[in-house]
């Protein structure tokens, strides 16, 4: 071991040859541009315009009225998440009994009920029996509340299209009836769009809230608009889909590690798969960056002979010279 | 929102004097901006009390004292160049920092290694020019991505040439990443951190992590179905693991800035440390090399091969046989 130590520490003492390393950048930067412009000039690179509101309430109202049911009910995926929007524990992950998610907290406080749906009404105005609704949603005791959206969630199973609005048929939910009605409107014609980006209406930057929303359908149902599309594109967690692209592009190949641990038990059915992938990858990507220092890992190369490849030339030569006597010019190469 | 102890929300007073109508904060900013000129011109300054040195068009490289105050101020030196080869006209008690980075520098790389013209003959594999290939792949992704930086994130969504140089930008970082990943495997299976070379492998590792990141919050910045998607995908792991609070995925904005300004600066950082190391340290050698072509370690001090400059014309009588060694050809190297 500590011959072979000496020998790694060792200066090369060989053959050398010419070398031009700025030529051999400036070659590099024209290969690789050539390279870059013929791939895109052929293949362009996707854009796909992205998932609106206004598309969702559209295309599936019922669907959409029914998010927005669960957002008042405080049971939608995000009202239930956990840390860093609230303190659910829908989406509180631990490893072994550390949770470093529930240690750090709610950092970005977000209620569901008010930021998706009652803010957003309330900035409507013309509208006499909305606000009365609202009024009376506000002043209402909590379970009367909870009555009124049970009743609804109830009704809304019969309900069916009429036009562009939604007939949800007629029962005990009070003022419900009115501010969803009033809030399947306002997506459908894009209003909801601009009103759920933080900061809005102008810069705006963040779009944790829409997409929230918007992501709550994807978990609640597999049938949503926005799974329809994500599954079409073969974009979903169970079809590797971090790693791929729209179209027929590639995307990001340099993800297959990460993503394939989705896909193998225990974390693809596990409560904690993403926190258990993102310690096996950490691990892993430890290990890439300290290899020269594991025994084993380090030793791979001297026992499999791939360097006789990299090599071959050197080794060819030094099998018809005898260096100690000669040393001669090298292969030229 | 107040996060000072004196809340300036409230209106200014405003300054008005003929045409010249100034807030009274504006006008404190130019007062304060003028006094410190006057102090700038008027305040004696420090002097260094040890040596001065004045290299002018009489002064012919030699000194003279530009200060008075004590007779040990006059350093009379020889020929500038001939002091300036060690790196400090002052002299080396009196070293300066900058001085001394020099020094090192130039002891640790010289021109020489940092910009070689001699490489040594085994490295004769295209998996070689992986390396440079990854660099160019580099270059050629941060200046697509810069003109995309010029004209804003929704440019190429409505502009053909936009469309164009995104696509530049995305092809770019696919060749960026797959040369990456390419020059890895081959440095792992030539063993590439042997002979003080472990920095140079972490390095490069590092810099391979970074750039999956940078690519990641490149996709996240793309405003359109796949920022969207991914977005809303990858959170859960972000927030899993406790990162959620820090990085929100699905705030845009953040995402931009770690992509143009924050991540870029780390990896090209990174992958800076990680040329110089190559240069550093040079490529290793063949595993079971041949005795004869090696120098035992502590000969040299670096671990690195001799180049044609230092290499040939100082040392001795190895240097015949180098010279004969010299073939003609081109390869890559990093």
């Amino acid at each position: 071991m500590r011959e072979r130590r000496r020998e790694d520490a060792s200066t090369w003492r060989g053959p050398v040859r010419r070398y031009d390393i700025l030529k051999e950048a400036t070659i590099a930067i024209v290969v690789v541009l050539v390279l870059t412009v013929s791939l895109a000039v052929l293949f362009s690179s996707p854009d796909v315009a992205p998932v609106t509101l206004q598309a969702w309430a559209s295309a599936q109202p019922k669907g959409f009225t029914e998010i927005a049911l669960r957002e008042l009910e405080d049971t939608s995926t995000s009202a239930t998440y956990g840390p860093p929007y609230n303190h659910g524990t829908g989406f509180l992950q631990q490893f072994y009994g550390v949770s470093i998610q529930h240690a750090i907290g709610v950092t970005d406080p977000i209620d569901p009920a008010r930021a998706f749906v009652l803010d957003p009404l309330d900035t409507v105005t013309g509208q006499p029996r909305l606000t009365s609704a609202l009024d009376r949603y506000a002043a209402a005791p909590r379970a009367t509340r909870t009555a009124w959206l049970h009743s609804y969630g109830k009704a809304i199973a019969a309900a069916r299209l009429a036009g562009p609005s939604l007939e949800v048929p007629s029962a005990h939910y009070g003022p419900v009836g009115e501010m969803l009605g009033a809030f399947l409107g306002m997506a459908r014609s894009g209003g909801l769009d601009a009103e759920l980006v933080e900061h809005a209406p102008f810069y705006v930057t963040n779009y944790t809230n829409p997409i929230l929303f918007l992501g709550d359908s994807a978990v609640a149902q597999p049938n949503s608009y926005w799974n329809e599309i994500v599954s079409a594109q073969h974009l979903q967690g169970t079809q590797w889909g971090m790693m791929n692209e729209t179209g027929s592009w590639p995307g990001q190949p340099w993800l297959w590690l990460y993503t394939m641990w989705y896909q193998v038990e225990p974390m693809r059915t596990s409560h904690n798969g993403d926190l258990e992938v993102i310690v096996i990858m950490t691990v892993l990507s430890l290990g890439l960056v300290f290899v020269p220092f594991i025994p084993g890992l380090r030793d791979l190369p001297r026992m499999v002979p791939i360097h006789r490849l990299v090599w071959k030339s050197y080794y060819r030569t030094r099998r018809q010279e005898t260096p100690g006597t000669t040393n001669g010019p090298a292969e030229p190469t | 929102m107040l996060a000072a102890i004196f809340d300036l929300n409230s209106p200014d007073h405003y300054l008005h004097w003929g045409f010249i109508l100034i807030s009274l904060a504006n006008f404190l900013v130019v007062i304060a901006m003028l006094v410190l000129f006057v102090l700038a011109l008027t305040v004696p300054f420090v002097h260094d009390r040890r040596r001065h040195r004045s290299v002018g068009p009489g002064s012919q490289g030699h000194t003279r004292a530009l200060s008075t105050e004590t007779s040990e101020s006059v350093t009379p030196v020889g020929p500038s160049h001939a002091r300036a080869d060690l790196g400090d006209p002052f002299g080396s008690e009196h070293a300066l920092w900058t001085t001394r980075l020099r020094r090192l520098w130039l002891r640790w790389l010289p021109p020489e290694k940092l910009l070689p013209d001699s490489q040594p003959a085994y490295v004769a594999s295209w998996i070689y020019v992986f390396g440079v290939l990854t660099l160019a792949g580099l270059v050629v992704a941060i200046a697509s991505g810069a003109v995309l930086a010029l004209e804003g994130p929704i440019w190429w969504h409505e502009s053909s040439v936009g469309l164009f140089v995104n696509s530049l930008h995305m092809w770019s970082v696919e060749c960026f990443m797959a040369f990456m990943a390419i020059h890895l495997w081959g440095k792992f299976w030539m063993a590439s951190w042997r002979g003080k070379r472990a920095l140079t492998w972490m390095t490069g590792a590092v810099a391979f992590l970074v750039s999956v990141f940078e690519a990641f919050t490149g996709y996240l910045s793309q405003t359109n179905f796949d920022s969207q998607w991914i977005a809303f995908e990858s959170k859960d792991a972000m927030n899993g693991a406790g990162l959620g609070a820090f990085f929100n995925t699905m705030n845009f904005g953040q995402a931009l800035m770690l992509h143009i300004v924050f991540v870029p600066l780390v990896l090209v950082a990174i992958v800076g440390i990680h040329i110089v190391m190559v240069r550093l340290r040079g490529v290793s050698h063949p595993i079971e090399a041949h005795p004869e072509h090696l120098e035992p370690a502590g000969t040299n001090g670096t671990g690195a091969v001799s180049t044609r400059s230092s290499g040939l014309e100082g040392s001795g009588g190895t240097a015949p046989h180098l010279a004969e060694s010299i073939v003609d050809a081109t390869g890559a190297q990093l």
